[in-house]
């Protein structure tokens, strides 16, 4: 990849690699997402999807590789919160609410604001917190459910309020790992209703098996397969290429 | 209104009894004729003034464990620090009125034949420089270990257990006699406070009034902290720790924010205690004292905060009546009350109160009640 394709990428792996006690989840992984770009990704389990969050949220740091966003920072250098702030939000791909906390309380703690403990113990609420708390409620359907405790929301609205609190960090990025997984299909066409809706004015990396879900999202896809890019293209291109076809069969 | 919000209903009422407790434990003790059947006798006030004591340190207990999830094993050390802090300043009130009437330094110093006062010691003749230390010894000690174990990310059961071993070496540092506070005797034989006559029934009723005032203020700063957004952050920690620091909140400050905090509210409930039980011993390390201060939490209600003053107060009622009656049955009566809490009230006699009235109402709509697995969370008032 070039120096250029560094510059004008909102988010730039190369060639990162990363094992488990001598297990190599990823091997060599690249890819790059534009700026304002929705990107899925595919792959069969263990292809790496989840390690690839890892390595750009902090969480996992990788062996060798790079990391950039926006085209010069530095990813592997920082940690957890120093990347949320930065402007990377992430849904996990197991739905993790604050569940004795009501749902309005869960956007509240994710939405952007100071996050120091004294801003947060002696701080006064700005004055447009509750208008945009309206307003994500709104967006993930769930204006009805405010004032209960996450922990009473259906699976489904759970995941729905997850997305709500990335949308309240208002990231640059936004990173969801397997939105639908045990979804109705009501639901999981409402979530691809969804991420379309937010995929307006953010970059989005949804990483999905549903095939159907990620027709009806109608972007990019990249393939991953044993820790590296098997294939990248549309849905239809990279349905078609024998390689793909013999990864997904072949299980 | 802020009464409402920050304190809520339980809240309200706790603080007017610690109020009522204030005004009325003097009236009776001092105004009441001794054969009234009103008077309350001043070994009972001193009896309740430590009970009140003990109820501030389960509160502080209860803001780093119910809401932070942090299981501090070692909170009586806070306790025990600030009790030596104003035991320090009682030995140098005793001035050459001890046994062997020194003026400069206190008999077990004498006895060890040291010849000047260690710098430890310096200012604590005076009442406003104890009080500082009652504070900032604890605060500073709970900081410096926070900052080590909660940015090495140590949490569950190995930071617990490294909370008891810090109690467990102040322990053993304290018996030492070249420490310079009084070995395993501790300090004790003190004789008056800010002029009064500690033993003075008239102290006594005084002593109580101030632990049962610090323990409203205690009250009202703890609840302010928990139905803030910091609130709302430390319960987050407590239920998805990892999950907060994606949402970029700096997880180890607040904890060490929190752990301070307790730590010294923990040592002004050790302040208040040692001039009411007249000693302050290096007993009051014992990890023991810390694994007790929890089961009051737990049997109260932990994440509740009136729950967990209340616990103080029953089980250390309790342990007055069994050591009383069956001395030998009390740590088997203590196992077994743990043992039933934690099996059949998970959240203790405030959510078998909760369950009790919810029962009697008819269904609330929308606020579902928490499945019982899951710990109490919603802070007092929160909504
Ligand atoms: N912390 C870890 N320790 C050891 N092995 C790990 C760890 N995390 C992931 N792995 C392994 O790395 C491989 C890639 O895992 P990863 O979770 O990234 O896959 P995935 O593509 O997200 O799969 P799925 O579709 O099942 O979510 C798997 O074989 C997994 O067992
Ligand atoms: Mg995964």
């Amino acid at each position: 990849m070039t120096k250029d394709a560094l510059t004008n990428s909102l988010l730039y792996l190369n060639d990162v690699k990363v094992s488990f006690d001598g297990y190599k989840a990823l091997r060599g992984l690249s890819l790059v997402l534009a700026k304002g770009e929705m990107r899925a990704i595919i792959g069969p389990n263990g292809a790496g999807k989840t390690t690839m969050m890892d390595c750009i949220t902090g969480k996992t740091r990788p062996d060798e590789g790079d990391v950039y966003f926006g085209g010069s920072t530095d990813l592997t250098k920082l940690d957890e919160a120093d990347i949320a702030e930065l402007g990377i939000g992430r849904k996990f791909q197991k739905p993790t609410v604050f569940e004795n906390h009501t749902v309005e309380d869960n956007i509240l703690l994710a939405l952007k604001a100071p996050r120091s403990a004294f801003a947060t113990l002696f701080g006064k609420a700005a004055a447009d917190q509750r208008v945009r708390i309206d307003a994500i409620l709104k967006t993930i359907r769930l204006t009805d459910h405010r004032l209960r405790p996450a922990a009473d929301l259906s699976h489904g609205q759970k995941q729905w309020l997850e997305i709500g609190m990335l949308l309240a960090q208002d990231p640059k990025l936004l990173l969801v790992d397997e939105p639908v997984a045990g979804m109705t299909d009501a639901e999981t066409a409402t979530t691809a209703e969804l991420l379309r809706e937010i995929a307006r004015d953010h970059s989005v990396v949804v990483v999905e098996h549903d095939m159907h879900f990620v027709r009806e999202l109608g972007v990019k896809v990249t393939v991953l397969h044993e820790g590296a890019v098997l294939a990248e293209g549309s849905l239809d291109a990279v349905s078609a290429d024998p390689r793909v076809i013999e990864v997904y069969l072949g299980r | 209104m802020i009464a409402q919000t920050v304190l809520g209903k339980r809240g309200s009422i706790f603080l007017a009894l610690c109020i009522a407790a204030a005004i009325l434990v003097p009236v009776l003790t001092l105004k009441v004729a001794p054969n009234s059947a009103l008077y309350m006798p001043p070994y009972v006030v001193a009896l309740l003034g430590k009970y009140l004591c003990y109820a501030l340190l389960a509160l502080a207990l209860d803001l780093v464990w119910g809401y932070c999830g942090i299981l501090s094993l070692g909170h009586g050390a806070f306790f025990a620090l600030g009790g030596y802090a104003m035991g320090m300043y009682l030995m140098r009130q005793i001035g050459a009125r001890g046994t062997y009437a020194n003026p400069d330094l206190p008999d077990f110093m004498v006895f060890l034949n040291w010849h000047s006062l260690p710098f430890t010691w310096w200012g604590f003749s005076s009442f406003f420089y104890a009080c500082l230390m009652v504070v900032l010894v604890p605060g500073a000690l709970a900081a410096l270990f926070g900052w080590f174990a909660f940015r090495s990310r140590v949490t569950g059961v190995y930071l617990s257990i490294i909370t008891q071993a810090l109690t467990y070496a102040l322990l053993l540092a304290f018996f030492r006699n070249d420490m310079g506070f009084g070995g395993n005797n501790g300090l004790t034989d003190f004789k008056d406070i800010l002029g009064f006559n500690i033993q003075s029934d008239a102290t006594r009723a005084a002593l109580f009034s101030t632990s049962a005032i610090a323990l409203a203020l205690g009250y009202i700063v703890a609840a302010a902290v928990v139905t803030s957004k910091f609130g709302k952050v430390i319960v987050a920690i407590r239920d998805a720790e990892s999950r907060t620091r994606f949402l970029g909140y700096r997880v180890e400050y607040y904890k060490l924010l929190v752990f301070t905090l307790s730590a010294a509210m923990a040592g002004v409930a050790g302040a208040l205690y040692v001039p009411q039980v007249g000693i302050i011993n290096p007993g009051e390390f014992a990890p023991a004292n810390s694994i007790e201060a929890v089961i009051w939490v737990a049997v109260g209600g932990r994440g509740t905060l009136v729950g967990a003053a209340l616990g103080a107060i029953l089980v250390n009622f309790g342990k007055t009546y069994f050591t009383g009656a069956f001395p030998e049955y009390w740590l088997f009566g203590l196992g077994g009350l743990f043992v039933i809490v934690t099996l059949f009230l998970p959240k203790g006699i405030l959510g078998l109160i909760d369950r009790m009235t919810a029962r009697r109402k008819p269904q609330p709509p929308a606020e579902m009640p928490i499945a019982p697995e899951e710990q109490i969370a919603i802070p007092e008032g929160g909504r």
